[in-house]
């Protein structure tokens, strides 16, 4: 059975503008998809650990010297808009009167 | 005719030490072969022709210096968009990058360029690496030089095609579920894929970081050691990098192969392979047999869930890395008017990625979102575990496993665009070498009876690429396949 998905609600947490159309391909599609993945829990089971890396390593760390940083110029130049020294965006936040 | 890009890079690395030939030479007849087929390939969304002369120009005037010369230097190398250089455009093959200039270069660049390696262009590929295809690139695919109505694999299709045309002497791709390893076998090049760590993924945009491997193309096993030998090593700026000095992975290369234990993957010639790979791979391992290893029956029992978990895992990764694409610090962002910030993001999202990016945004989403992150994420990492196991058991008894790299030869463009199942099991026999971290390589071993590239996939333990290469030269040694696409044979 295909799995059932709330397509809009999964857009709303991507980020990501979808039109009816889009949605409506990508809800048949994942349902398919998922349908397959969803094999994996047929043999993991509650005993075995789960790997996240699989040549795991620890602790790494480098000595802690002091490098310049990204010039602030070569940092914006692939900004879509600036303003001066910063990143320009659309608002953020509610206006208060 | 056999033209100097024709040539290995270590047949052109002994000419340039000789003196026989200068490097403004060799890179030259790697840009006309550019300006000769790329109209009808289109793997290159950047070529880079001047940088290129420029830089073997450098070169020359250094090498009459008489001063020693790396195997890297004066060879032509093209790199996949997905790996950043300063200053020259990276787009990943995605709109959302569309003018992106990075203001660093990967670490593998860094190094080949340190040796005087010469870049000639940024190969095109599938939208971040998202697809077996390379149909997923938003600049248009590319054609594979067998058979120009056929994809060249992916999702470094591009960097295959250019290598397998001579376009590029070399080049660099990434293998996230097979993505260098499959374009190499349906364009007949050998394609590596070393193990997990080996090669700094400093600069190598993320797609899911956990399975992402710089990988190599070339038309020798030899080659692709000497490469290697170059890209591998600790890098302090990849904490998943693994520790150790570069190598010399070509000494000791003709060893051959007598006494050596290799495992046929049982599982790898079921259901969906092609009678004319399962037919060629079936030769390559009696090849293997007649030259002195000794041969039997290998299980990895989990494989068969492999897919599954991989289309869990590296959509979650990618869900979570491709987050940064969100129109205030670089890329495109969507035109016009937003009643805010947010508004903008999901706007410039919703028209920057393409179909198959929205669609493995989207399933790694719902795979980490509340209440299935256990279910699907959670399981799939155990599944991990299993996989490892399973090779672990193998190479107890094997020194290398082998298999078919693709269960197909290329297949039409066009055929499986439109059913991303159909499109995902390309990708079976590649994905568990992934998501075990070993390395594994695709070598060409015959053509089907359409006159397609077959590939033979050989996989070693983590961090056995000596064995590795040792097996798949003394296999490429004895087929001795002289092969050109039909592209070139004008």
């Amino acid at each position: 059975m295909p799995v059932e998905i709330d397509i809009e609600h999964v857009a709303r947490l991507a980020r990501i503008d979808l039109t009816d159309e889009e949605e409506a391909t990508l809800r048949a599609q994942l349902g398919v998809i998922l349908e397959h993945a969803a094999r994996v829990g047929e043999v993991a089971a509650a005993d075995i650990p789960p790997t996240s890396y699989a040549v795991p390593r620890a602790n790494v760390f480098r000595e802690d010297e002091p490098e310049p940083s990204l010039p602030v110029e070569e940092a914006l130049r692939n900004a879509p808009e600036r303003d001066g020294d910063r990143f320009k965006v659309p608002r953020i936040a509610e206006t208060t009167a | 005719m056999t033209e100097l890009c024709d040539l290995t890079g270590s047949a052109l690395s002994a000419k340039l030490a000789s003196g026989a030939v200068s490097a403004v030479e060799i890179v030259g007849s790697s840009l006309d072969r550019i300006e000769a087929v790329d109209d009808d390939l289109h793997a290159f969304l950047t070529p880079t022709p001047q940088l290129a002369r420029e830089r073997a120009e450098e070169l020359d005037v250094y090498r009459a210096s008489g001063a020693p010369l790396s195997p890297v230097a004066g060879v032509p190398i093209a790199l996949k968009d997905v790996l950043a250089t300063n200053g020259i455009r990276t787009t990943c093959g995605s709109r959302i990058l569309e003018g992106y200039v990075p203001p660093y270069d990967c670490t593998a660049w860094t190094r080949l360029s340190g040796d005087g390696a010469v870049l000639v262009g940024k190969t095109n590929c599938d939208e971040f690496a998202m697809g077996s295809s390379n149909e997923n690139s938003a600049y248009g695919p590319v054609h594979n030089p067998w058979d120009l109505s056929r994809v060249p694999g992916g999702s470094s299709g591009g960097s295959a095609a250019a290598v397998a045309a001579g376009a590029a002497v070399w080049a660099l791709g990434t293998d996230t579920g097979g993505s260098v390893r499959q374009p190499a076998s349906l364009c007949g090049v050998v394609g590596l894929k070393p193990t997990y760590g080996l090669i700094s993924r400093y600069g190598l945009i993320a797609f899911a970081s956990s399975l992402d491997t710089v990988g190599t193309f070339t038309r020798s096993v030899r080659d692709a050691a000497t490469l290697l030998s170059v890209l591998g090593g600790n890098d302090p700026r990849d904490a998943t990098s693994l520790d150790g000095e570069p190598q010399d992975y070509a000494a000791g290369l003709d060893r051959g192969v007598a006494g050596m234990r290799v495992g046929v993957v049982a599982e790898a010639f079921g259901q969906g392979v092609e009678p004319g790979v399962a037919a060629s791979v079936r030769a390559a391992i009696d090849r293997l047999e007649r030259l002195g290893a000794s041969v039997g029956e290998a299980h990895l029992p989990h494989a068969e869930y492999a897919l599954s978990a991989y289309y869990l895992i590296a959509p979650s990764e990618a869900s979570s890395n491709l987050a940064r694409y969100d129109g205030v610090r670089y890329g495109f962002r969507a035109p016009g008017e937003h009643a805010d910030s947010v508004e903008m993001m999901f706007a410039t999202r919703g028209q920057g990625f393409g179909p198959e990016v929205k669609r493995r945004i989207m399933l790694g989403t719902y795979a980490l979102s509340a209440g299935y992150y256990e279910a699907y994420y959670g399981q799939a990492q155990k599944v991990r575990t299993l996989i490892i196991r399973d090779y672990a058991a193998a190479f107890d008894a094997f020194d290398v496993l082998v298999s078919p790299t693709s269960p197909t030869t290329a297949f039409p463009i066009g055929a499986k665009a439109d059913d991303p199942m159909a499109m995902y099991l390309n990708d079976i026999f590649t994905i568990p070498a992934n998501l075990a971290g070993v390395p594994a390589i695709s070598v060409p071993c015959g053509v089907d009876d359409a006159g397609l590239p077959v590939g033979l996939q050989l996989t070693a333990p983590v961090l056995g690429e000596r064995t590795l290469l040792r097996a798949a030269s003394a296999f490429e040694a004895d087929l001795g396949l002289e092969f050109r696409p039909p592209l070139l044979a004008a």
